[in-house]
């Protein structure tokens, strides 16, 4: 680094007040970013990485306020672009832990470029995609997730857009880390954030947010109350696809399709996020209402260079094939000649 | 050889334009050239035109591909008007090329390829070698290159293709003959290039570079020969640069004077992609690239670059900079420094993408929503692009703020020896971030240069939050009008501020008199070279050249004063002029020119002989 930081014990004892600033949150009363504020403001303390080193970064929309309202280092800048910002932070310095805040329309519309090649060049970050169905900021419009038919000022007959899955997106893209969570469930959020966190590679995390205001109830059919039970399918390493409130369900294979089982059926599916094939991580991204439970959880880590390693490993032997160039090698090139 | 002296025609100065089809190797014969030449020494500039194609249908007159060496004994600030000689490898190449060829010019042409179907395709009805009028007007020398450069190789054991392809070799070594250069640099070019991996390559090519040589020498009693002698050069260590190498060097250089690290973020786009391949191969130096996925996330990548406390550049071309012009609001906004260069090619849109132009002067000025001022540099010549990318480095540095330095396409590709300098003749640059410990001001100023101190993340204590919201100087946002008015103004006092630091003018004649040549950017060569001449012939013209123009240099305005005329040339429609005009109220007149070429020394001197005889 060109830089010069002090150093600071690598634990630094801090807990969540570290990571508030005192800025008045504006978010509409009952919005789920607070939730998914006060879940990332808990999960920071605890990865043993000194404030200083956090940066947040974020696009425009309701979520994208999401810097402000952190005590970190925290850029705001423009609609769907932060994946671009973050790339420039994470390669100048990456000592430093990078998050990337965005939400359906500034990651998946506008951004939705930067995103796709954030996630295939697999730089060390981590992606939070709130995704909510709608253009909150703007009021009301529909967003790329919203679901064929949505009504909305902008489609008063009803949105005839086929939906993007944020998943299947990700997966599209080969990110080394996908995963869900919903922001009613705090636990959820704080050991997602972690896992995502400690995956060396891009995390991309989709967080089911209920905007309270223009689409509230988005995610109802999937985690309200009286849904939960049958309609999520928590994912655990090594442990079998159950759901159902006795965990009395299960997921198997017909043939290349999934199909809902009962739980004492000899065959079924046992998760494995870490499969080197995508056609499983596909069929989970690909399972939903109103045929399956939801997937929620790490669909998906797998291992592969980081973007910012290999660029520092190229500068690295540069300079061990060439050494740390000097002025005369700079200013001379390799053909001069001298006039008397 | 024949000595050097027999025979010879002194020159001052030569234009030589080498065109054939683009996949004539016409590029290589031409640098060929300019090498040898550098190594007289002669004085010289270059000038390729070459197009927007890869490999237009072969014979086509969009597959023609030129390149233009002006080489002379006195200073040579121009790649030349009119060329003295042309080498046209086929009829497309002629038909494209000969209007431009002075009277009595030589005339090089590869007879083989003057066959019916390449005549077609040129859209001539006959053979225009066989037209009497052409000989009478040029000295003609019709020669069967490609047959001859093939007889050569009769025995060597390269394909038929590989030997139909060394033809640019013969034109090079009889174009050499004529101007009676050494083919030593030559042959050890080729040696360099292809005697380890490829021999009978390079032993092919040596031997047909000294068959057109030969060629020249026993058909010598028929042919005039020029020479162009030693120039009188300023002593030093020299090498040949184009624009967009010099502007990576430049841009390096700066970052090393300012101790900060470079990351250079680019999407290809002609003719601003070297820049990048340049800066690729300096790794080595701390030199970061990254090929992004658009011209957005290129300036996004150089913006997160600098918010951690580097350098962050970005290069493109005018398509590019409409795409970069929301970023740049938000560099203007968080007040990060940046270098965006803009090396200007013929628009609107894809426009003219090989081809020169001056025209995003007023983009690069006011082209961005809301009050968004920012300093904008120009580069004057291939060498100058060293300095001006220095400078705008220097500037963006010390003064927190995003600079766009304008190139072009004339610039970028051209080339010219340069002077290198001494690593101590550039300035330091000094930028300290903020002080770890101490309460952080996201927007405290400078009271001198009114820039804001950064504060990087990694530094303790000093976490904040920037952003594209209007903020007040704390660093909060603010929707305040008073706040809104007075970060606006602060803004553009910052970079006003700028000024201060330039040099005064540099003047080539007086600081008044009948008639002020202003220009800036790539018009230089021209400009300087037209007035020179009319002074040496005893006209009342000065010129100067703007370095800057935002914030324009604080003496222009007395110096405009000074003349009872203004002339400003430029490659564009006028945005020069628009903006002298609205500034400082002076008729100035506008001379332009928007046929993606640079101006000739002819057409500046006409203009100014007609201004001064009003």
């Amino acid at each position: 680094m060109a830089t010069e930081i002090q150093n600071v014990p690598a634990v630094p004892g801090l807990t969540r007040k570290d990571f508030v600033t005192p800025n008045d949150v504006r978010w509409c009363p009952g919005c789920g970013d607070y939730a998914i504020l006060n879940s990332l403001q808990r999960t920071l303390p605890e990865l043993g990485v000194p404030r200083e080193n956090f940066v947040i970064i974020s696009g425009i929309g309701c979520s994208s306020r999401f810097p402000y309202y952190m005590q970190t280092y925290g850029f705001h800048t423009i609609h769907g672009r932060a994946p671009t910002v973050a790339t420039g932070v994470k390669v100048a310095n990456p000592d430093l832990s990078v998050w990337i805040v965005t939400g359906d329309g500034d990651g998946l519309s506008i951004g939705g470029n930067h995103l796709l090649h954030l996630l295939r060049r697999n730089l060390n970050v981590t992606v939070l995609l709130f995704n909510n169905r709608i253009y909150g900021l703007t009021k009301g419009q529909y967003s790329p997730t919203s679901p064929e038919g949505t009504r909305t000022k902008t489609t008063p007959g009803g949105s005839i857009d086929h939906p993007l899955n944020p998943l299947l997106f990700a997966l599209g893209a080969e990110a080394t880390f996908i995963a869900r969570t919903i922001d009613n469930n705090p636990k959820h959020m704080v050991d997602t954030f972690k896992a995502a966190h400690e995956h060396q590679g891009v995390s991309f995390v989709e967080i089911f947010q209920n905007c309270v205001i223009f689409n509230d109830g988005a995610w109802d059919g999937v985690y309200a109350k009286e849904n939960r039970d049958h309609q999520m399918l928590f994912l655990e390493a090594g442990k079998p696809l159950l759901f159902g409130k006795n965990k009395e369900k299960g997921i198997r294979l017909n043939g290349l399709v999934p199909e809902v089982c009962d739980a004492s059926a000899p065959d079924i599916l046992t998760h494995q996020p870490d499969h080197p094939s995508p056609l499983y991580s596909q069929m989970l991204a690909c399972m939903g209402l109103p045929d399956f439970p939801t997937p929620i959880g790490v669909v998906r880590q797998i291992q592969r260079p980081t973007y910012e390693a290999l660029v520092h490993n190229q500068m690295q032997e540069a300079r061990a094939k060439r050494g740390t160039g000097g002025w005369k090698e700079l200013l001379h090139g390799t053909s001069t000649w001298t006039v008397e | 050889m024949t000595p050097a002296t027999r025979g010879f025609r002194e020159m001052k100065s030569v234009v030589v334009r080498f065109a054939g089809d683009s996949g004539d190797g016409m590029q290589i014969v031409g640098e060929r050239f300019t090498d040898t030449s550098v190594t007289v020494p002669n004085a010289i500039a270059t000038f390729p035109d070459y197009p927007a194609e890869i490999r237009a249908p072969v014979g086509t007159i969009a597959g023609v591909s030129a390149f233009q060496v002006h080489f002379g004994s006195q200073t040579v600030l121009t790649p030349g008007d009119e060329p003295d000689a042309l080498v046209a490898m086929n009829p497309a190449a002629l038909a494209v090329h000969l209007y431009d060829l002075a009277e009595g010019g030589l005339l090089i042409v590869n007879s083989a390829a003057f066959n019916a179907e390449n005549l077609a395709m040129a859209g001539f009805a006959t053979n225009p070698l066989d037209d009497p009028g052409l000989q009478k007007k040029y000295e003609v020398i019709s020669i069967d290159i490609t047959g001859l450069a093939v007889e050569s190789l009769k025995d060597s054991p390269i394909t038929q293709r590989e030997k139909l392809r060394t033809k640019n070799f013969f034109a090079l070594g009889f174009t050499y003959w004529v101007y009676g250069r050494p083919l030593e640099p030559t042959i050890d070019y080729i040696n360099a290039k292809w005697a380890a991996k490829a021999p009978d390559l390079a032993e092919a090519n040596i031997r047909v570079l000294k068959a057109g040589y030969f060629l020249g020498e026993t058909t010598e009693t028929t042919r005039n020969r020029y020479m162009v002698s030693r120039a009188e050069v300023e002593p030093g260590t020299y090498r040949k640069i184009s624009g967009n190498d010099a502007i990576a060097l430049g841009l390096i250089a700066g970052a090393k004077k300012a101790g900060r690290e470079m990351l250079f973020s680019g999407y290809p786009i002609t003719p601003a992609s070297s820049v990048l391949e340049a800066l690729a191969g300096f790794k080595h130096y701390g030199v970061k690239t990254v090929q992004a996925e658009d011209e957005i996330a290129a300036i996004g990548v150089a913006i997160g670059a600098s918010f951690a406390g580097q350098i962050g550049v970005t290069a493109t071309s005018g398509p590019g900079m409409c795409l970069k012009s929301e970023f740049i609001g938000l560099a203007i906004s968080t007040e990060l420094p940046l270098v965006i260069i803009n090396v200007q090619r013929g628009g609107p849109s894809t426009g003219l993408p090989t081809k020169t132009e001056q025209s995003d002067l007023l983009q690069a000025l006011y082209g961005r929503h809301g009050e968004s001022p920012l300093p904008v540099v120009a580069a004057n010549s291939p060498s100058d692009c060293f300095r001006a990318a220095f400078e705008a480095v220097r500037i963006a540095l010390e003064y927190s703020t995003p600079v766009i330095l304008l190139s072009d396409g004339y610039l970028a590709n051209g080339s010219e020896p340069w002077k290198i300098p001494c690593e101590t003749s550039l300035p330091e640059i000094s930028k300290p971030f903020a002080e770890t410990g101490k309460p952080y001001v996201t927007f405290a100023r400078d009271p001198e240069t009114l820039a804001r101190t950064q504060a990087i993340p990694g530094q303790p204590g000093l976490e904040h939050r920037i952003g594209g919201l209007e903020k007040n100087e704390k660093g909060s946002i603010s929707y305040d009008s008073d706040n809104h008015a007075e970060m606006t103004r602060l803004r553009a006092a910052k970079v006003e501020a700028v000024a201060k630091s330039l040099p005064p003018l540099r003047i080539t004649g007086e600081k008044s008199g009948k008639l002020l040549v202003l220009g800036w950017g790539g018009t230089h060569g021209a400009i300087t070279s037209a007035v020179e001449s009319l002074r040496a012939e005893g006209f009342d013209v000065s010129s100067t050249n703007l370095r800057y123009l935002n914030p324009l240099p604080p003496d222009l305005g007395d110096l405009l004063k000074g003349f009872e005329k203004v002339l400003i040339p430029e490659l564009n429609s006028g945005q020069l002029a628009l903006v002298i005009r609205g500034k400082y109220l002076v008729d100035a007149v506008s001379m332009t020119k928007i046929m993606g070429r640079p101006f000739k020394v002819s057409e500046i001197r006409g203009r100014i002989l007609q201004l001064l005889n009003d």
